[in-house]
């Protein structure tokens, strides 16, 4: 394979060559073609919504008729053998590692660490690599009463502005593996809860579970900051994980501060960016001046399904394949906001009978919001509704397990009677 | 790997297609020359075929081969059904959807039975139809019907398969192992060119010598064991069928993990390592979930949900699916169409100031953001409510307002800038700016910036009327 794969290089480099002068005499020869013609539509923004069938290739025209019986020549007697070989790629790059939470003995006082990370290979390339560490899910606690859609607030209607309670019930009845305590009342807009509450806050849930912790923001950079701060103090050795990290907070001057917080008490934290690649890399590269590649998370941005999750996707498997490329400031693992699904109109909205019932096309647009970003390479989610929470558990634990397909039940679903 | 490796569709530049034409500028295709021509073509936006002479003149006909071969997808672009009411399966280019784009988005075919009551048959036939749902300007359907025999009984197959076709335009799968049954459906709707489900190792010649003798795509089913399906493709490759499509094996529970890996390993062969056996459009069936009969059905349903949306993300080609639900269809059809939108586009409108109604000099202004889906939503919800205002669309390159707030790309200075462009302040007499409710954060700099007072508006645009109801002229 190295082989024939240099051979093929050497080839193509060959053929630039060889084409190098052709190219410049073409486009003498053609005086009036200018660039434009050949740089296409990279400037159009034109309204372009594609249609639902885009009939964009007519490769083949659909036959119109009747194609008469045909007459072949020799046709083989029985099944000739030809043998699968997938194609197997090795990679330059591999995922970093990330742990969250801390035992008593390495400092803090969880019950459970979750490990996320370190795969050298696209998600679920079982035949290339079983991943070490499967993907982990986190579920989304506030800290104070939230307007929520029915379908989810019916199943935390008893714990709401209560987050130790939320906490306790996320992990021993929906199975979380970690807790995210969204410390919203401390914007300055909304309660503008101190530091000092909100740290007493994170404690509380502390003692309430013993799985890892994320401390969520409320998106005012310089406020975050002064939280952040000081819930890494109270929360020394625990190895939480700061949600998030931003540019902004770097456009500000306190990028460092917070930084500095993270690794001087041993935590985690979560670098989010707005879907761009280049601005993930810049902000990967801010935080290696104060903390080690093991403790950096990214956030790439979750868009909700229907709200332009094919932008989150892509990116996703971009930057996965590029971390495994050998880009280092990208080697990172991702986390997945997947509760944003609940953006989506189509997650809440009444719609008709027809699309009923809301209880389970809410949680379903959660499930699949997660699911297509599991597929494209994110490591971890925060995700809100229990069935939501339950199924990704099982589709992971399902897609880990491999050689356990039975053909021999599949054989006859033509003929099911349902 | 494979015999041969041909240059993948983003090495090929417009100088290789252009070497191929005949480069005399005749401007039949619609483009100014050869070279424009080349650069469409490359970029899959026009045929080939629209070079008249390359098709039609003796002289070109080896260039004519050779670009149809260049330009051949990874997998291979198979029609089902005829004319107008055909549907393109396959066709796709390349592994990543960033690396080009993905065409052909994948059909849902919803299943039927032999054994279905008439009204029950027809019912969901109509349903099939019917299901529609509007989603940014679009409309969203489901695409194919797929009859089933379960009776195995050559006579009830092939008047249900009538019974259908004469219901519906839309193309048809036929689904029975049995070559009798097969042959007895299509000797009565051959003409309308459905697929043929499906070949397997017992009946792969009776299954080869119908899909040839009445001209219909076939599709081979491997159930599990990518060794079988291989061997199987090239016998029949070599048996003179040419349109074939896969089925893998859609395993839901136990061995997800075999069906996922199966889809991801075959289109790798089939886009990166030049696997021509494995160069066909795929089948995902996510109805084997419905195997299980001991299940309740809200739960199956639910799996069958998201099974087809792991099959859409992971390269199905083609459905074929029971629920008729629409909580479980909706995220799907929505998924799909997500996918299948292309990168290379952005999804935006036009920024600048759109007059709804009749507005005068009293007129609400709001804003938003100019990226599609945003913009028609809030576009919807005012000429639903038939209020009379001006929204200006602020050029946020095609980024929704929570994004473009966190990503600062939407500011106080762009929402500025996006005013003075807008002209709004010659249109009305009042200075108040209704804001998304998700740029909240942003009013007291707006204020400063622009001098208008800023009003924060619903966090969805739903809210739009109740609020304007409620808060509009304003009070101050």
């Amino acid at each position: 394979m190295g082989a024939e794969k240099e051979k093929k290089q050497g080839e193509e480099g060959g053929a630039v060559i060889r084409l190098g002068p052709k190219i410049l005499e073409l486009l003498s020869k053609l005086g009036e073609v200018e660039l434009e013609d050949v740089e296409i539509e990279a400037e159009e923004l034109e309204i372009w919504v594609p249609t639902v069938i885009p009939q964009v290739i007519p490769a083949q025209p659909a036959p119109a008729a009747v194609a008469p019986p045909k007459v072949l020549p020799e046709k083989p007697a029985e099944i000739l053998a030809a043998e699968f070989k997938p194609l197997t790629q090795t990679y330059l790059g591999r995922i970093v590692e990330v742990k969250i939470g801390a035992t008593r003995a390495e400092g803090g006082s969880r019950g459970k660490v979750v490990k996320i990370g370190g795969e050298a290979a696209p998600s679920f390339y079982l035949w290339e690599e079983v991943p070490p560490n499967p993907p982990a899910i986190s579920a989304d606690v506030f800290d104070m009463e939230v307007s929520l859609p029915r379908a989810l607030r019916m199943h935390v209607q008893d714990v709401i502005g209560d987050p130790a309670a939320w906490a306790k019930l996320a992990v021993d009845k929906f199975g979380a593996d970690m807790v995210t305590v969204h410390l919203v009342s401390t914007d300055p807009l909304i309660k503008n809860t101190p530091p000092s509450e909100a740290a007493k806050t994170i404690e509380k849930v502390l003692q309430a579970v013993d799985v890892p912790i994320i401390v969520g923001g409320c998106g005012d950079p310089k406020k975050d900051a002064e939280v952040f701060k000081r819930v890494a103090e109270v929360t020394h050795g625990e190895r939480v994980m700061l949600s998030s990290l931003t540019l902004d907070m770097a456009e500000a001057g306190i990028l460092g501060d917070v930084a500095k917080a993270a690794k001087e008490h041993g935590h985690v934290v979560l670098a989010f960016t707005a879907m761009d690649l280049n601005r993930a890399k810049e902000l990967n590269r801010r935080l290696y001046e104060y903390l080690p590649r093991d403790s950096i998370v990214m956030d790439l941005t979750t868009a909700a399904l229907g709200y332009g999750i094919e932008y989150s996707f892509t990116i996703h498997e971009r930057a996965r394949l590029a971390a495994l490329g050998g880009d280092v400031e990208l080697q990172h693992p991702t986390s997945s906001g997947s509760t944003n699904a609940w953006a989506a109109r189509e997650a809440w909205m009444r719609l008709g009978p027809e699309w009923e019932p809301r209880e389970l096309r809410g949680p379903i647009w959660e499930t699949i919001t997660a699911l297509t970003l599991l597929l494209a390479g994110v490591d971890m989610f925060m995700m809100m509704h229990p069935a939501a929470i339950h199924t990704v558990k099982e589709v992971v634990k399902n897609l880990l397990n491999r050689g356990r397909a039975k053909p021999e039940e599949i054989a006859d679903w033509v003929t099911v009677k349902i | 790997m494979g015999e041969e490796t041909r240059k993948g569709v983003r090495e090929l530049s417009p100088l290789d297609i252009y070497m191929l034409l005949p480069k005399t500028n005749c401007g039949k295709c619609g483009e100014k020359n050869c070279m424009a021509f080349a650069a469409k073509v490359v970029n899959r936006e026009i045929p080939i075929e629209l070079c008249t002479p390359l098709v039609e003149e003796e002289q070109y006909k080896s260039e004519y081969a050779k670009l149809k071969e260049i330009l051949a997808p990874a997998v291979k672009e198979i029609v089902i059904g005829v004319g107008e009411n055909s549907i393109k399966v396959g066709g796709k280019l390349v592994m990543y959807r960033h690396e080009f784009t993905y065409y052909n988005p994948t059909p849902i075919a919803i299943d039927v039975t032999d054994e279905m009551p008439e009204s029950e048959l027809m019912e969901r036939v109509k349903r099939v139809e019917g299901f529609t749902y509007n989603y940014i300007g679009r409309t969203l359907k489901l695409d194919m019907i797929a009859i089933r025999s379960t009776s195995n009984d050559p006579s009830k197959f092939r008047s249900t398969v009538e019974k259908v076709a004469g219901a519906t335009r839309l193309p048809l799968i036929l689904c029975t192992f049995n070559p009798d049954v097969m042959k007895s459906a299509l000797e009565v709707i051959y003409n309308r060119r459905p697929l043929i489900y499906a070949a397997n190792r017992n009946n792969w010649r009776q299954m080869a010598e119908l899909a040839l003798m009445y001209n219909c795509p076939l599709a081979v089913f491997g159930q599990g064991d990518l060794n079988l399906l291989s061997s199987l493709v090239k016998t029949l490759l070599e048996y003179g069928v040419e349109d074939l499509l896969l089925d893998p094996g859609t395993f839901p529970n136990d061995g997800l993990s075999e069906t996922i890996t199966n889809f991801t390993m075959i289109r790798r062969n089939a886009c990166k390592g030049g696997d021509r056996l494995m160069g066909f459009p795929l089948i995902g069936v996510p109805m084997t979930v419905w195997l299980k009969k001991d299940a309740p059905k809200e739960v199956l349903q639910w799996k069958e949900a998201y099974l087809a949306a792991i099959l859409i993300a992971r390269y199905a080609d083609l459905l074929i699916m029971h629920s008729l639900e629409g909580w479980v269809l909706l995220p799907n059809v929505i998924l799909r169409f997500n996918i299948y939108t292309d990168p290379r586009k952005p999804v935006s409108v036009e920024p600048g100031l759109r007059i709804f109604g009749s507005p005068d000099e009293n007129s609400p202004v709001m804003f938003t953001t100019n990226y599609a889906l945003t913009y028609f939503t809030v576009e919807s919800d005012i000429k639903s409510a038939n209020i009379d205002c001006y929204l200006i669309v602020v050029d946020t390159g095609g980024i929704s307002v929570e994004s473009s707030v966190a990503g600062r790309i939407l500011t106080a200075q762009t929402v500025a800038d996006a005013i003075k462009k807008s002209g709004i302040e010659e249109k009305v007499k009042h200075r108040y700016l209704i804001i998304p409710g998700l740029a909240a954060r942003l009013s007291g700099e707006i204020e400063e910036l622009t001098g208008w007072r800023v009003l924060v508006g619903p966090r969805d645009s739903s809210g739009i009327p109740a609020f304007l109801k409620e808060r509009w002229p304003p009070k101050e």
